[in-house]
């Protein structure tokens, strides 16, 4: 059986699931549950500094949007870090990795951005023993209005900055967490790595605001009538994750620096991928919070499955190995021609594909063929773009078949040219001339 | 296609009655009141509840929102069935209800009396990939279902008449044709004067059907459903040939639609027939029993038989045996395979207990002072393609034998006028008779099945063309 056993910084857990900082980890109550449940670590729920408590509203706290059959595809959160008194958080933090030693025990701070704060706090987080932190630079409601959470991770300097005092005033390993609210991820990342982050972690929710609603005319939840924008998670935001962990796993300066992947993991498959992107873990919020805790378990034995069949022994044996595969548009293969391809015995004639691609794409399937209601692909005008494929509610029926030999009927052209891409396309103006 | 496959992709699950909690009165004979209240309550409520607003979110989101929907062209009225869902999913019924009722403005019946296991559920494409269709007949009921409501409670109407034509239309026969076809014309700006036979509207959806198909006097309310766009003025109790004549409607009137139904019923041609009480026509008994007050005053044989094999036999084999007979009988004199009656009917009828036997033709009634005592049958067979009695006689001992074996056309009003072929009016694609000046649809001609919706789009498709010939 596969060995799912972690290894982040010197953080072992004996699995890579750990549960984000979020409403999952904001007491003992809920972490030892979890721990029961068989998560790997946690991520306890942002601490701020003593003083008196943070208030939350007492209105709607989160918000979604549902796909059919009102699954959640989506939540958005306004709550803000603990309200809980920073000495219990302290206590029941020590408590519970005394418990749980062989549990990750991660704490997320926010404190303001000065030097002394971070000090203050790191000193106090120490003592609970736990095993790192994680600096809360993503929250991009309610504390970032007053210049914490994203405000800091929107200015990479911040980022640097405070980076640098945990590392020089803590012997925790420190992650970043990154707010996916800005225009390139890199930069954020590049930061963290320049003020000696061990890790970041990503994403943080995005600014969204789920619904208006049509009665009240006002921001849907909304408090007393008025809404404000929350973070958006769950499984929408995965392919928003996926891609800014994969940008920071194949930047030049960033590769390497080890990642705990957040957002919209749901399944062990969600989690390979994120692995397989170079992840050391994963952290999860909005399963949790829409299943519960169990889920863990369908996580365990998938990944545990998945790596038997595949013959990955341990979690390394794949983290990172689909990294060189992800690359810029322009060193795509332009000579690589697939065929939509319809199984007619799955087909169940609900006709989507024909009018997907009719009304929007390329005419390229037909609805009637001698007269009969059939689905087939016209290879002359179809261009392999795949939205047939996503459109279709039967899996595998509709397949891309790559094209090797012989002559493509809507351009021409020979199936079998081998690797060619844009940067030396004759249609590209900057296109690398060879050698005359 | 056998039973079995039928009803296990059928969304549609046919209802069983449970067994009588107090004991059944098995006396023999014919009377009334075998069983407790509580009983006739179970067996003659609502065979296919309606759904809940959950389930009917859950139900919508299946629906793959097809291409040239299948369904849809399974529709003898073309409902746009996709569309209707979709809105039911973003909770629209008002607007889900509109969409059907501009296609169909009987949908409310429809959606209880359609036999949609042939017909939209049969083509929904789930059906071919998992065996479950969309439970389409219960959606348009939630959504037609909450438009009624709102119109009655509101005395509102989803459609608006267009501007008067002036001209005057007479409809004959307030039954799905001759309603759909009113409410059109009315709908088109014209006047109508619709008449009918009986004491009340509705034809066959007040008379002929099973009770449980339509309880809560669903029938009369979708009745002043459709009457309440206005425009439209009933008459009752004005026959064809007695009291109305066609000659004198086409000179008072601008137009004539007939939605005559088959007024009369095939006899048995056997002696002791209309003589020996216990023999009657099985149509009339779900009359009786669908005008009866109290289903208790309503008295059924101890051991019936319903000699024929449609849908009428099947409503009435089946209430018979949910009014507390022993044992009911359905014989029919070719196979399974030949029977009008659709599968689900026919599976419907077995779940609660009808016996059905194939291959059987009456051959004779036996009387014991003046009371039906048994019926005799012939054991038939398919021989050179033609139906052959074998000679072998089985007897049923039998104190009630209720006849379902085809209704007539009545049309001695217009014999020499009109064309009438096979028993049936003969009409064109629009509903034209060969009589200038006279539209026909519903089960008086031969467009389509005798089917409820076939004879609502009968009306609708003969409105469309008067309208048309009258603005010409």
């Amino acid at each position: 059986m596969a060995d799912l056993r972690s290894n982040f910084l010197g953080i072992k857990s004996p699995n890579p699931f750990w549960l984000a900082s979020a409403p999952p980890t904001d007491r003992e109550v809920n972490v030892t549950r979890a721990f029961k449940a068989g998560w790997g670590g946690v991520v306890w729920k942002t601490l701020g500094e003593e003083g008196l408590p943070v208030v939350n509203v007492s209105g709607p706290r989160y918000g979604a949007i549902h796909s059919g059959d009102r699954r959640l595809i989506g939540l958005n959160n306004i709550e803000l870090i603990t309200d809980r008194p920073l000495d219990i958080n302290l206590r029941e933090i020590k408590q519970v990795k005394r418990a749980w030693p062989d549990r990750a025990m991660v704490v997320s701070l926010m404190v303001p951005c000065e030097e002394d704060a971070w000090k203050k706090i790191l000193k106090s987080v120490e003592d609970t023993e736990c095993d790192g932190i994680e600096l809360n630079f993503g929250c991009p409601h309610g504390m970032s209005e007053r210049g914490m959470g994203a405000a800091v991770g929107q200015v990479p300097e911040y980022i640097e900055m405070v980076a640098r005092w945990c590392k020089q005033n803590s012997r925790l390993p420190v992650i970043v967490k990154l707010t996916p609210n800005i225009t390139d991820i890199r930069h954020a990342a590049r930061a963290a790595k320049r003020g000696g982050a061990d890790a970041v972690s990503l994403i943080n929710t995005i600014n969204s605001i789920m619904s208006v609603d049509l009665d009240m005319m006002a921001p849907s939840p909304h408090v007393d009538g008025k809404g404000s924008h929350g973070g958006y998670c769950g499984p929408a935001v995965k392919p928003i994750a996926l891609n800014m962990v994969t940008e920071i796993a194949r930047d030049t300066e960033t590769k390497g620096l080890p990642i705990s992947a957040i957002g919209g993991i749901t399944t062990w498959r969600d989690a390979a991928e994120f692995m397989a992107m170079s992840a050391g873990t994963v952290q999860v919020c909005t399963a949790a919070m829409t299943y519960g805790f169990r889920i863990v378990e369908e996580m365990k034995s998938g990944l545990s499955d998945w790596m038997d069949a595949k013959g990955y022994q341990t979690l390394e044996g794949f983290r990172g190995r689909a990294v060189g595969n992800a690359t810029d548009w322009q060193y795509l293969n332009l000579n690589y021609v697939v065929k939509a391809r319809i199984d007619q015995d799955l087909c169940i004639k609900c006709g989507r594909c024909h009018i997907v691609c009719e009304d929007t794409s390329h005419q390229a399937i037909t609805n009637l063929v001698d007269g009969a209601r059939k689905f087939e692909v016209i290879d002359a005008e179809c261009v392999g773009c795949n939205l047939c494929v996503n459109v279709c509610p039967v899996e595998n029926c509709i397949t891309l078949v790559q094209q090797t030999s012989g002559i493509d009927p809507r351009t021409g052209l020979e199936n079998d040219r081998g690797y060619a891409n844009w940067t030396s396309h004759p249609n590209n103006p900057s296109a690398v001339k060879a050698a005359e | 296609m056998s039973l079995s496959t039928v009803t296990s992709t059928s969304s549609r699950q046919a209802g069983s009655v449970s067994p009588p909690q107090s004991g059944t009165n098995s006396a023999g004979g014919i009377i009334a009141g075998r069983l407790s209240a509580q009983d006739y309550a179970a067996g003659f409520a609502d065979i296919h509840p309606a759904l809940s607003k959950h389930e009917a979110f859950v139900e919508a989101d299946r629906c793959y929102f097809c291409f040239d929907a299948p369904c849809q062209k399974a529709c003898p009225t073309s409902i746009d069935i996709p569309l209707f869902i979709r809105q039911i999913s973003t909770n629209n019924d008002l607007g889900s209800a509109h969409t059907i009722l501009d296609a169909n403005i009987m949908g409310g019946m429809c959606a209880r009396v359609c036999p949609t296991e042939t017909l939209c559920e049969e083509a929904c494409v789930r059906e071919a990939a998992e065996g479950k269709p969309v439970k389409i007949g219960l959606l348009q009921r939630h959504a037609v279902d909450a438009m009624m409501a709102q119109a009655q409670a509101h005395k509102t109407h989803p459609f608006k008449r267009a501007a008067a034509s002036g001209k005057k239309v007479a409809v004959v026969g307030a039954g799905p044709a001759g309603l759909s076809a009113a409410h059109r014309l009315s709908q088109l700006g014209h006047d109508v004067a619709l008449f009918d036979a009986r004491e009340k509207l509705g034809g066959l959806n007040e008379y002929g059907i099973a009770a449980y198909k339509a309880p809560d006097n669903f029938a009369q309310k979708e009745v002043d459903f459709v009457l309440g766009i206005g425009g439209i003025t009933p008459t009752l109790n004005k026959k064809l040939g007695k009291g109305i004549h066609l000659d004198t409607l086409r000179r008072d009137f601008d137009a004539v639609f007939l939605g005559i139904g088959l007024a009369s019923v095939n006899t048995l041609g056997l002696s002791g027939e209309g003589k020996l009480a216990g023999v009657r026509e099985a149509i009339d008994f779900i009359a009786d029993l669908r005008q009866a007050q109290n289903l208790a005053t309503v008295p059924v044989g101890s051991h019936v038989v319903v000699v024929g094999g449609g849908m009428t036999a099947v409503d009435a084999a089946v209430q018979a045996k949910r009014l507390g007979a022993l044992s009911v009988t359905i014989a029919y004199r070719r196979g399974p395979a030949d029977m009008k009656a659709s599968a689900y009917e026919q599976e419907l009828a077995k779940i609660n207990g009808v016996i059905i036997r194939h291959w059987l033709k009456p051959v004779r009634l036996h009387g014991n002072t003046g009371a039906v005592s048994a019926i005799s049958f012939e054991s038939t067979a398919m021989i050179d393609g033609k139906l052959t009695g074998t000679g072998q006689i089985t007897k049923f001992a039998s104190d009630m034998v209720l006849t379902a074996i085809g209704q007539i056309l009545v049309s001695d009003d217009f014999n020499e006028a009109m064309t009438v072929r096979d028993g049936k009016i003969v009409v064109d694609s629009a509903r034209a008779t060969s009589l200038h000046g006279v539209w026909a649809g519903g089960d008086c001609t031969a467009t389509g099945e005798d089917l409820t919706v076939s004879a609502v789009e009968d009306g609708k498709q003969a409105a469309l063309a008067i309208d048309r010939a009258l603005r010409a």
